[in-house]
C-alpha cells in the first residue's frame, strides 16, 4: 500500500487530509473526532481575541438536487478564548502525538503576534498557520485579508513572525486579490516555510425576492460572506497551480478550496499540493468522509504503481502553460455513439445556438430503434467539416461516454502561437485564413 | 339478497382516496430536476394534445408554477384530469429519453399535476377570449372532455360557444365515469370553471332531441359540435341478464360519483364481465367499496386482456380475483336476486376465436354481476338527430380527419366519432376540431402548438403529438417485429 504520509515544511502527518481552519477545528471535542475518523492534521479554528459573532451565518447555493454546491459564511475567527484554545490543543496533542496540529492565527500588532506565537508553541502545536485571509468582519478591523490583498503588508507581519517562530509558519491567503502570485512571494520573502489557498471568496449566494434581502439574513441586513465549497474548486486548483509553477513562490503548498474526495485532492497534489484541507465537505457530511479520501487516494496510487503520495505532488503542474505554446494544428471532433444515445437532442441545440452548427439532425434510418425511442425521429450527426472541437456538446451529453471527443489526425506538425508568428515574420507561411 | 353499502364513511373515504397523491413541493423539484430538457423532445409527440412538456417541467423547476400551469392549458383545457388519468406508460412517459437510459421516466403525469393544481387552487385565469368576438355562434352537444375540449379552442378563438349536455353536471365521463381513485368530480369541475370563465355558456340538464331539437340549435348557430359519446354497455345476450343485481358497469360507477362514498350499494361477491379498463375500474372500486370477492370473468387469456399492464397490477395489487378463460353462460338466481354465474371454460384457438370446451360449466355463488363488456356507439341517437350524417359500420360517425361530418356544418369528435380512445384523445379531437371549425366560419388558419425554441431551427422538426401523435410502447414493438427481435415490455 502506497504511503500517504507527508512533510509539510517540517509538519509531519500520516496522511495529506487535514481540517481546515473552520468550525469543525472549533474544539477539542470536534479535533478529538477528526483523528479518531482518521484525519492527518487539523488547523484549529483561527484564534485571536474572542469576536462575537452574528446569529443567522451561512448561506447556501444548490444545484439541481445536489444541496450546497456553494456555501457561504459571515462568521469570524474563533469566539473563545485564546486560553481556553490553547489549552484544548495541548490537550489534543498529548493525546494525538503522530497527527499534525497547527494553530491558526489572526491577530495586529508586532508584539501580539509574537504573544500568539510563543503560546502555540507551548501548547505543542507542530506549527502555525497566519490566517491572512478572512474576506469579511475581520477585514474590516484592518486583519485577515487586509493584510492578505496587500503583499507588502504580507511580508511585513510574516517577517515579525519569523522573529520568534520556532515551528513552521504556514501563511494562508486570501483569493480576493488581482494575482496571488505576488502575495504568495511576499510571504516567501518575508520568511514564511509554506503557503494554504485559497481562504474564501467575497460572495452574495442569493437575494431573497420577497424582502429583498441575502441570506444569511441578520435582522433585516446581510453583509458580504466568504464562498466556498465544490463551486470554488477551479478557482482553488487555478491559484494553487499559479504558485507551484511561479519560480518566486518556491514553498511547499496546503492545498484548500471545495475539496470533498479524494480525486479532488489528488487533483490538488498533482497541481503542487503537498497536503490539502477540507472544510465544507466536513460540515455537509462529518469526519467520517475521510475514510473513502485514504482508501480512495491509496488504491489510486497503488494502481499507478506509485509508492508515496509524493510522488504525485506536481505531476500535473508542467502540463499547463501558455495559451500560445499550444499547438494551432491539433484537431479533435465530436463523435456520437448511437448506441447508447437516446436522442435528447441537447447536442444539437448547444451547438446549433451556441456554437458552430456544426450538428445536423438526419433521418435515423439504419441505426437501430432509433435515438428518443421513436423509429424514425431524427438523430443528430456530427458535421466534422464544420466541428472546431470545443467539446460543448461532449458536455452537455447527459450520457456517460456517449459523445466524446477524437483526435483526427490533420497530417501538419504541430505549431504552436510563437511558432505561427516567426513563421509569419520570416514569410515562411501564409496566415491561415479567418474563420467563415 | 339484495345489495348493501359495506363501508362507514370513514373506511370508504380512505380506501377510495386517490392513488397517486399530489407531489409535495421538494417532490416536485426533485422530479422537474430530472428532466434534460430534451429539445424536440418525444415526449412532446406522444401526447395528443402536443402539450410542450420540458418546457412546463423547467417553469416547475425554476418556481414559475403559474406559467408551467397555463403551458398545459393552453395546449390542453383539460389538463389537470389528464395529469390523472392519461396512460402515461403508453403515452409521453413511454417516449421519455429516461427510458434509454435505464432509467425511470420523468414523471410527467404527476408533474403536470403540479402545475395545474396551482391553478386550480389559486383560482387564476389562464385561458383567455380574444377581446373581439367573431360574432359566430357554436352549439356544443355533450359536455364530455371532446366537447368541453372544442368548447375552450372555440371560445379562445372569439367564437361564442353554448354547450349543451343531458346530465346535471358537465363533463362527460370526467365527472360521471373515471375511477374515482383516479379523479374525484371535484377536480373535473374545478377545471370546468376555467372553460366557463372563458365565457362559455353550459346548458345542462338540456338533452338534445328531448329538451330541444337540432332545428331550434340549427336557427341559432352556426356549426354544432358532435361529442355526445358512446352509449349503453354491450349485452351479455344470456338468461338472468335481466335480474336487478346485473348492472352495467357506467351505472355502477356513476353511483359513486353521485352518492356519498358510504351509500353505494356493493354485493359482497362480485363478478364483472370482460377485461377492459373499464371492467378494471369496476373490479377495484368493487372491492375498495367493501365486496369481500371482486371477480374478473374474462373469455380470454391473461396475455389478451384489453386493459393496460398497469390497470391489472393495480387490480392485483388491491386484491381483485381473475377467472381467464372463463365464460358466462347464465346467471343464476334465487327468489328473483342473482345467485351465482353458470361458466364455462373456454379455449382460444390460434386464430383468436373461443370456443367453449364441452362439459365444463359449473356454478359460481355471486350476489353481483357487472356487465364490462364495452359500450356501443349510440348510432341509434344520432340517427334521430341528425338523419343525413354518414355513419361508419361500426355505427360511430363517419368524419374527415378534422372532424368534420358528412354535413358540413356539423363536426364531431370523442368517443362518439372514435369509438372510445382515452379522454386526452378526445380532447384533442374537440380542438382539432375547433381549429376546422374556425376556418369554415371564415377564420384564419390556427398552427400549433409548436415548441416557441423550434422556431428559425434548420432541419424538419417531428411536431408535436398534436398533429400526428405517436404511441412509443406500439411504434417499437411493431418495429422489433420487422426486425425480427423479440418485443420488449415497454410498458
Ligand atoms: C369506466 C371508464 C373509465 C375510463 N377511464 C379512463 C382513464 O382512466 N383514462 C382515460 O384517458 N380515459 C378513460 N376512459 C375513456 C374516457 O372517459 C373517454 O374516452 C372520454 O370521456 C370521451 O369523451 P367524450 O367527450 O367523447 O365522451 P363522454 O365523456 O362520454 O361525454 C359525452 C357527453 O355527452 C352527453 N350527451 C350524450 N347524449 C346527449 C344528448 N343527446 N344531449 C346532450 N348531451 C348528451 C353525455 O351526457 C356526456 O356528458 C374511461 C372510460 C370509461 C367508460
Ligand atoms: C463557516 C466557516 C468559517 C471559517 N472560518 C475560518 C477561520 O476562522 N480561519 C480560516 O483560516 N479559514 C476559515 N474558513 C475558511 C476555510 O478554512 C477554507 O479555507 C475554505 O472554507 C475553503 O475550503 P472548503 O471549500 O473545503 O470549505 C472558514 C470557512 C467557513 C465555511
Ligand atoms: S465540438 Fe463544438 S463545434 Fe464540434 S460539434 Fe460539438 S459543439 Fe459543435
Ligand atoms: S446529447 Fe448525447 S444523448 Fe443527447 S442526442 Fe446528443 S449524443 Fe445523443
Ligand atoms: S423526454 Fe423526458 S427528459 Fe426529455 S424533455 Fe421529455 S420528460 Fe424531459
Amino acid at each position: 500500500m502506497a504511503d500517504l504520509s507527508i512533510n509539510l515544511a517540517g509538519i509531519k502527518s500520516p496522511n495529506p487530509f487535514w481540517v481546515a481552519s473552520a468550525p469543525p477545528s472549533n474544539t477539542a471535542y470536534q479535533c478529538h473526532r477528526a483523528f479518531e475518523a482518521g484525519w492527518g492534521g487539523v488547523v484549529w479554528k483561527t484564534i485571536g481575541d474572542p469576536i462575537v459573532n452574528v446569529s443567522s451565518r451561512y448561506s447556501a447555493i444548490h444545484s439541481g438536487t445536489s444541496r450546497m454546491v456553494g456555501f457561504n459564511n459571515i462568521e469570524l475567527i474563533s469566539d473563545r478564548s485564546p486560553e481556553t484554545n490553547f489549552r484544548e490543543i495541548r490537550d489534543c496533542k498529548r493525546a494525538w502525538p503522530d497527527r499534525a496540529l497547527v494553530a491558526s492565527l489572526m491577530t495586529d500588532t508586532r508584539e501580539h503576534w509574537h504573544d500568539y506565537l510563543k503560546r502555540s508553541a507551548d501548547a505543542g502545536a507542530d506549527g502555525v498557520e497566519l490566517n491572512f485571509g478572512c474576506p469579511h468582519g475581520m477585514c474590516e478591523r484592518g486583519m485577515g485579508s487586509a493584510v492578505g490583498q496587500n503583499p507588502e503588508v504580507i511580508e511585513t507581519i510574516v517577517s515579525w513572525v519569523m522573529e520568534v517562530a520556532e515551528i513552521p509558519v504556514i501563511v494562508k491567503l486570501t483569493p480576493n486579490i488581482t494575482s496571488i502570485v505576488h502575495a504568495a512571494r511576499a510571504a516567501r520573502k518575508g520568511g514564511a516555510n509554506a503557503i494554504s489557498l485559497i481562504n474564501t471568496i467575497n460572495s452574495i449566494t442569493q437575494v431573497n425576492l420577497e424582502t429583498f434581502c441575502p441570506e444569511p439574513y441578520v435582522a433585516g441586513k446581510s453583509t458580504h460572506g466568504g464562498y466556498c465549497g465544490p463551486a470554488v474548486k477551479p478557482i482553488a486548483l487555478n491559484m494553487v497551480h499559479e504558485c507551484a509553477a511561479d519560480p518566486g513562490v518556491g514553498i511547499p503548498i496546503s492545498g484548500i478550496g471545495g475539496i470533498s474526495n479524494w480525486r479532488d485532492a489528488a487533483e490538488f497534489i498533482a497541481l503542487g499540493s503537498t497536503g490539502v484541507q477540507v472544510c465544507t465537505a466536513i460540515m455537509h457530511y462529518g469526519f467520517r468522509i475521510v475514510e473513502d479520501m485514504i482508501d480512495g487516494l491509496s488504491a489510486y496510487l497503488d494502481g499507478k504503481g506509485m509508492a508515496s503520495v509524493n510522488e504525485l505532488c506536481g505531476r500535473a503542474v508542467h502540463s499547463i502553460n501558455k495559451w500560445e505554446t499550444l499547438n494551432l494544428n491539433y484537431k479533435r471532433v465530436a463523435s456520437i455513439d448511437y448506441d447508447t444515445c437516446i436522442g435528447c437532442n441537447l447536442c444539437y441545440i448547444a451547438c446549433e445556438d451556441g456554437a458552430h452548427q456544426a450538428i445536423d439532425l438526419v433521418p435515423s434510418t439504419g441505426r437501430g430503434l432509433g435515438p428518443g425511442r421513436l423509429p424514425g425521429k431524427p438523430v443528430p450527426q456530427i458535421n466534422e467539416e464544420h466541428c472546431v472541437g470545443c467539446n460543448l456538446c461532449s458536455i452537455v451529453c447527459p450520457v456517460e461516454a456517449c459523445l466524446t471527443m477524437v483526435d483526427r489526425d490533420t497530417g501538419k506538425p504541430p505549431m504552436s502561437w510563437q511558432q505561427y508568428q516567426e513563421r509569419l515574420a520570416n514569410g515562411e507561411m501564409a496566415p491561415i485564413p479567418a474563420h467563415p | 339478497m339484495s345489495l348493501t353499502p359495506r363501508l362507514t364513511a370513514e373506511q370508504a373515504k380512505a380506501s377510495m382516496a386517490e392513488i397517486e397523491p399530489a407531489y409535495t413541493r421538494q417532490e416536485a423539484q426533485v422530479e422537474a430536476d430530472r428532466c434534460l430538457y430534451c429539445f424536440d423532445a418525444p415526449c412532446i409527440m406522444a401526447c395528443p394534445t402536443g402539450i410542450d412538456v420540458p418546457a412546463f417541467i423547467k417553469k416547475i423547476a425554476t418556481g414559475n408554477m403559474a406559467g408551467a400551469g397555463r403551458v398545459i392549458f393552453e395546449a390542453n383545457p383539460l389538463g389537470a384530469s389528464c395529469a390523472r388519468v392519461c396512460p402515461t406508460s403508453a403515452l409521453c412517459e413511454g417516449a421519455c429519453v429516461m427510458l434509454d437510459r435505464d432509467q425511470k421516466p420523468i414523471k410527467i403525469g404527476r408533474l403536470q399535476r403540479t402545475a395545474t393544481d396551482h391553478i386550480l387552487s389559486t383560482k387564476q385565469r389562464v385561458l383567455h377570449a380574444p377581446a373581439r368576438a367573431s360574432g359566430k355562434r357554436v352549439a356544443v352537444i355533450g359536455a364530455g372532455p371532446a366537447g368541453l375540449g372544442c368548447a375552450a379552442e372555440l371560445a379562445r378563438l372569439g367564437h361564442a360557444v353554448v354547450v349543451f349536455d343531458k346530465k346535471p353536471k358537465p363533463g362527460g365521463l370526467n365527472t360521471y365515469g373515471i375511477a374515482y381513485y383516479k379523479l374525484t368530480p371535484a377536480v373535473s369541475l374545478g377545471e370546468i370553471k376555467l372553460i366557463e370563465d372563458l365565457g362559455v355558456e353550459f346548458r345542462c340538464g338540456t338533452e338534445v332531441g328531448a329538451d330541444v331539437t337540432v332545428k331550434q340549435l340549427e336557427k341559432d348557430v352556426d356549426a354544432i359540435f358532435v361529442a355526445v359519446g358512446l352509449g349503453r354497455t354491450y349485452a351479455l345476450k344470456i338468461p338472468g341478464e335481466d335480474l336487478p343485481e346485473v348492472v352495467e358497469a357506467l351505472d355502477f360507477i356513476e353511483q359513486i360519483h353521485t352518492k356519498p362514498l358510504h351509500r353505494v350499494p356493493v354485493g359482497a361477491r362480485v363478478a364483472v364481465i370482460g377485461c377492459g379498463n373499464t371492467a378494471i375500474d369496476a373490479v377495484t372500486q368493487a372491492k375498495r367499496l367493501g365486496a369481500e370477492h371482486a371477480v374478473i370473468v374474462y373469455r380470454r387469456g391473461a396475455a389478451d386482456m384489453p386493459a393496460y399492464p398497469y390497470e391489472y397490477e393495480l387490480a392485483k395489487r388491491d386484491g381483485c380475483e381473475f377467472m381467464f378463460n372463463t365464460l358466462p353462460v347464465a346467471v343464476e338466481s334465487h327468489k328473483g336476486h342473482v345467485a351465482g354465474l353458470k361458466l364455462a371454460r373456454t379455449r382460444v384457438d390460434p386464430e383468436g376465436k373461443v370456443a367453449v370446451i364441452p362439459g365444463s360449466e359449473c356454478v359460481v355463488p355471486f350476489d353481483m354481476v357487472i356487465k364490462a363488456l364495452g359500450q356501443e356507439p349510440q348510432a341509434g341517437l344520432l340517427k334521430t338527430l341528425f338523419p343525413k350524417m354518414k355513419l361508419t359500420k361500426a355505427g360511430t360517425i363517419a368524419r374527415k380527419a378534422d372532424g368534420q361530418t358528412s354535413i358540413p356544418h356539423v363536426f364531431c369528435g370523442g368517443d362518439a366519432a372514435n369509438g372510445g380512445r382515452e379522454v386526452v384523445n378526445a380532447v384533442a379531437e374537440g380542438k382539432k376540431a375547433a381549429r376546422a371549425m374556425h376556418r369554415f366560419l371564415g377564420g384564419q388558419p390556427v398552427e400549433g402548438p409548436v415548441q416557441a425554441t423550434r422556431m428559425g431551427v434548420r432541419g424538419k422538426p417531428m411536431g408535436s403529438g398534436f398533429d400526428r401523435p405517436v404511441r412509443v410502447p406500439e411504434l417499437e414493438a411493431e418495429y422489433r417485429a420487422k426486425e425480427g427481435t423479440p418485443t420488449a415490455a415497454t410498458t
